[in-house]
């Protein structure tokens, strides 16, 4: 007993700090709440040293529902750097907006053991708490902003289509309960599917119904429609911790749970591949399009997120260490880069008006070079142009896809990457070959939001010269 | 010396991020010097280069990503040599020339310059997929940026074609590389992107297979030169550039396409190259007539030079796939003439449209009068090109006819004859041009306030010219070089077609020193 609360600790802290940041957030009085963020963020870190001390403990504990080890203590060290990075980052954006209070930064670290949970989950029913204590807290932030009616929406939305996607999920979950006779650990679910077998029909329903909620959680096509909406109408900060570690966190459940579930070398097994490789390619295909036809910066890196979930789909496609490994490293790479960009997005924001336009950006070369030449940094590195992290995530992804024999799907992915340099694009010829027009839109001071902005930039730019150092963390069997 | 060779630029592209953005002066001589010295490092390279040995020489490898085999690979043979030292050159000459003509964000544009030179060096020294593939693509931001920020009205479109164009390319050829890695860690166990490696066993790919990984590393290096039917972003993107970027886009990016049909297509798949050879050589003819048809009838100066440019690659192309010693070499050759006409011409037009800003033909005249340097320039750069005997252009032409004309590969006189049209072709255009500007008679009294040639000009232009004509009398100080790897590579290729060989003798010696020995390495 005291060893499963020894290796899950960094799950343990980080509710634990959850909790007693709620506590100290209602016992400070409000004027000197200011305690409640460095408080949270110092937690998280804690929880990340843990997490990094955790690395070798290669095991499970709690009867085999939580996993521990290399896998997870990556992911939770992914999870509580961006939960880190948004706190920096949301505190300027949320005294500059007057929207600061103290539970914003307590469901950021409720959100991140949400996701800790998932990235840990050796069994369906804590794959789906976890999956619960994330959205619910992001339902909450997407709708933080209570006045605004688009973040109303936004909340709304995502509120609705979660809930129907976690009916699918637990729907899915019942029925391979029922299928495998009464299992619900992976380990023993592997071994209830066996190897190469003919799957029963009952399986299979779960098994796709499963894998529809968690293409929600992800927001791979066709089950996108509310990501564009939400990642608009949410606060800036919260788009950055969504799209980036949320979706990360979805695929740290996915991958297990696909390796439970499909089994290697039976027909359907093959055919559920296909399909996974469809939507794959769909998503790519999906949201690159869509992308290009925006000229809301918010709305066009929610479209192209989108298109991102589907190439780390092919990780889950590819079904093999570089294929998981790829995937892994794609995580990291794309939070950098994703989160740099809308934390950037979001320094152009402020009480009176949310300039998220492409023509708000014109010229902001002449106007901050720093902050364009940053801005178009991490658009290079979102359309995939080496030197930078993204770049050596696409690498290792078609590499995988290739050896697994979608070969296919690898050129899909290219030919998406290619329209998506069309809208990336957009930005820096606003940035830098536009005069701007539409009126002087200056960046706030970025103030600590400047470190987040700093630790991106630095995320991009090490991942992508020295892929090496993370690779061999990430290499499970590189 | 190769290290500083490559890494002059990037050190003087970092240095100069700390100079401030006002002291333009301090921007402008220091990114000089900088390219002066990269210079002067390539052509010590040059010196220690050893001509009579075809292997790779100069290796360096340090480790980058042990788990894909990917490593800081770098090393020259007689061709990656000869044309990273023109590179300098030329890259030299662009920022000579820009010293005058961009007064707007010099501090970018000088940092993007040096990035640039990093990139093209990269390309031609890195001996690894992934490092090719990386400094291939660094390529790319500084160009859509000299595009973009300096260009003309239609920048931001030019820029966006270019871009993409050549991302559709790098892209394929990337799926192209990684089906490379994958197909040595079927056979030899693991993926790797050594390209010293790779080449050993690249040939051994199933055919059905080879074809398609052949096509589309060709398609990225096709829409570089540019090839007919992948060259419309050509007259786009030149005329829309500012005149540094039109030379750049003329006088050097060219050269990859060239590098990369001869690194990755001729010595890679000997077999594929061989079956493809009637189609690359068919497309290289349609662009040379017509390249040359649609230069005749324009009245832009800078679209009649690109199209000028669609139409004489066109012949290098069908030299490279001759396959022939003289055919290659030809094209190395040629390559390097044009390298340095082209950047001529592109000087002498640059220069009288940022003076005039207009690219119509019809609005210069009688520039022999008013600036009779000027004219004995630009005659030397389009008599070049026209390939006037005791000139460089000359050389290159007649082995690249002979080359075709005598390949057994190709087996026909069919591409020899349509390549010879060019030499017609080319004194209409070339003729008109220059007859036009300089003996036309004032059709605007503007033309004549045009100056002569200034003294940046002067010291950009007397290099190449000198070269031009030093080429065009002693063109094996050139050739030797790249005598020996051209010599190997065709044995190489005639083994693959016809099982026998007439360079028996050096292909011994290209197979008994292993690449990979210190012995190799420690060659400088």
């Amino acid at each position: 007993m005291l060893y499963d609360i020894v290796v899950s600790l960094p799950i343990v802290l980080c509710s634990f700090f959850g909790i007693t940041a709620m506590i100290l957030g209602a016992l400070i009085p409000k004027r000197r709440s200011n305690i409640v963020m460095p408080y949270a963020a110092v937690g998280l870190g804690i929880v990340f040293i843990f997490a990094s001390l955790l690395w070798a403990k290669n095991g499970t504990a709690f009867n085999g529902m939580i996993q521990t080890g290399m896998y997870p203590s990556f992911f939770d060290m992914v999870f509580t750097v961006a939960g880190i990075l948004v706190m920096l980052a949301a505190r300027p954006y949320l005294q500059r907006m007057n929207w600061e209070r103290d539970e914003f930064y307590v469901l950021i670290v409720f959100a991140v053991s949400g996701m800790m949970l998932m990235a840990h989950s050796q069994h369906l029913l804590i794959t789906f708490i976890g999956i619960e204590v994330m959205s619910i807290s992001f339902y909450a932030l997407a709708a933080y902003v209570r006045h605004e009616s688009l973040a109303v929406e936004a909340g709304l939305k995502y509120f609705l289509m979660g809930a129907f996607s976690t009916g699918f999920l637990l729907y899915g979950i019942a029925l391979v309960y029922g299928a495998t006779g009464g299992k619900l650990e992976y380990s023993s679910i592997q071994v209830a599917v066996g190897y190469g077998s003919q799957m029963p029909f009952l399986l299979l329903a779960g098994t796709g119904l499963i894998i529809i909620g968690l293409c929600f959680k992800v927001a791979a096509f066709p089950f996108h429609v509310w990501a564009p909406d939400v990642y608009q109408g949410a606060p800036t900060i919260v788009t950055a911790l969504m799209s980036t570690a949320g979706k990360a966190a979805a695929f740290a459940a996915f991958i297990p749970l696909a390796t439970a579930l499909i089994p290697n070398g039976g027909p359907d097994s093959v055919r559920i591949t296909y399909l996974l490789a469809a939507i794959s390619a769909a998503s790519m295909l999906y949201g690159n399009i869509a992308a290009c036809a925006q000229h809301n910066v918010k709305r066009m890196l929610a479209y192209s997120s989108i298109a991102q979930a589907g190439y780390m789909m092919i990780g889950i496609v590819a079904g093999t260490e570089r294929g998981t490994s790829g995937l892994m490293f794609y995580t990291a790479a794309y939070l950098f880069t994703q989160m740099g960009a809308l934390i950037i997005a979001s320094t152009l924001e402020n009480r009176y008006a949310n300039h998220v336009e492409f023509s708000d950006y014109a010229g902001l070369s002449r106007r901050h070079p720093l902050l364009a030449a940053l801005m178009a940094l991490f658009m290079f590195s979102l359309v995939g142009l080496p030197p930078f992290a993204v770049f050596f995530g696409k690498y290792y992804l078609f590499t995988a896809a290739i050896e697994a024999g979608y070969t296919w799907l690898a050129l899909t992915g290219v030919l998406a990457s290619v329209i998506s340099a069309y809208f990336y694009l957009g930005l820096v010829v606003a940035m830098y070959f536009r005069r701007h027009e539409t009126g002087d839109v200056h960046p706030a001071q970025p103030g600590i939001s400047g470190v987040t902005i700093a630790f991106a930039t630095l995320g991009v730019l090490l991942l992508g010269l020295i892929p090496a150092a993370l690779l061999r963390i990430t290499g499970v069997g590189l | 010396m190769l290290l500083a060779t490559l890494f002059a630029p990037f050190a003087g592209a970092l240095a100069l991020l700390l100079v401030s953005r006002d002291a333009t002066k301090t921007l402008k001589y220091s990114s000089l010097c900088v390219a002066l010295c990269t210079l002067f490092a390539s052509i010590a390279t040059l010196a220690q280069f050893d001509h009579t040995n075809p292997n790779i020489q100069m290796l360096t490898i340090y480790s980058w990503i042990p788990a894909l085999d990917a490593g800081f690979r770098i090393g020259v043979d007689g061709m990656s040599i000869v044309f990273t030292v023109l590179t300098t050159l030329s890259m030299f000459v662009v920022i000579l020339m820009s010293l005058d003509t961009i007064h707007d964000r010099e501090k970018e544009f000088y940092i993007l310059i040096l990035l640039l030179e990093f990139g093209i060096i990269g390309v031609f020294v890195a001996l690894d997929t992934l490092l090719f593939y990386v400094f291939f693509e660094i390529i790319l931001i500084p160009m859509y940026f000299l595009i973009g920020v300096w260009g003309r009205e239609r920048r931001v479109f030019a820029a966006t074609k270019f871009f993409i164009y050549t991302m559709l390319g790098s892209l394929v050829m990337l799926v192209g590389l990684l089906w490379l890695g994958y197909y040595a860690q079927q056979t030899s166990g693991h993926f790797t992107t050594n390209l010293l490696l790779l080449r050993e066993i690249a040939p051994t790919i199933p055919l059905a297979t080879q074809r398609w990984i052949f096509l589309a590393l060709m398609l990225a290096f096709c829409i570089k030169i540019p090839l007919f039917p992948l060259h419309t972003w050509l007259p786009t993107v030149q005329s829309e550039s500012p005149a540094v970027t039109t030379i750049l886009v003329g006088g050097v990016l060219f050269k990859i396409g060239i590098y990369g049909l001869i690194r990755f297509g001729l010595e890679m798949f000997p077999q594929s190259s061989c079956e493809y050879a009637h189609l690359m050589c068919t497309l290289g003819a349609i662009a040379v007539v017509y390249g040359a048809l649609v230069a005749i009838v324009q009245n832009d100066i800078r679209l009649l030079a690109s199209y000028a440019l669609v139409s004489s690659l066109g012949i290098i192309v069908m030299g490279v796939f001759s396959m022939t010693p003289e055919g290659i070499q030809g094209a190395i050759l040629q390559t390097l003439n044009h390298g340095l006409s082209v950047t001529a011409l592109f000087i002498c037009l640059g220069t009288l449209v940022e003076q005039r800003n207009t690219t119509v033909l019809q609005e210069y005249g009688g520039l022999a009068r008013n600036a009779p340097g000027f004219a004995v320039f630009f005659a030397l750069a389009v008599l070049s090109l026209v390939g006037l005997p005791g000139l460089n252009g000359f050389i290159g032409e007649y082995l690249l006819l002979l080359g075709t004309f005598r390949s057994p590969f190709l087996n026909t006189w069919t591409y020899a004859i349509v390549g010879a049209t060019t030499g017609t072709f080319v004194a209409i255009y070339m003729l008109k041009l220059y007859s036009i500007i300089c003996f036309g008679k004032h059709p605007n009294p503007e033309s004549a306030s045009i100056r002569d040639v200034s003294t940046q000009e002067t010291f950009a232009l007397l290099p190449i010219t000198v070269l031009m004509v030093w080429i065009g009398i002693f063109p094996t100080s050139i050739t030797r070089f790249s005598e020996a790897s051209t010599r190997a590579l065709v044995g190489k290729l005639e083994l693959a077609k016809f099982g026998t060989t007439k360079h028996t003798a050096i292909l011994k010696k290209l197979q008994s020193p292993a690449l990979d020995t210190p012995a190799a390495q420690s060659g400088h």
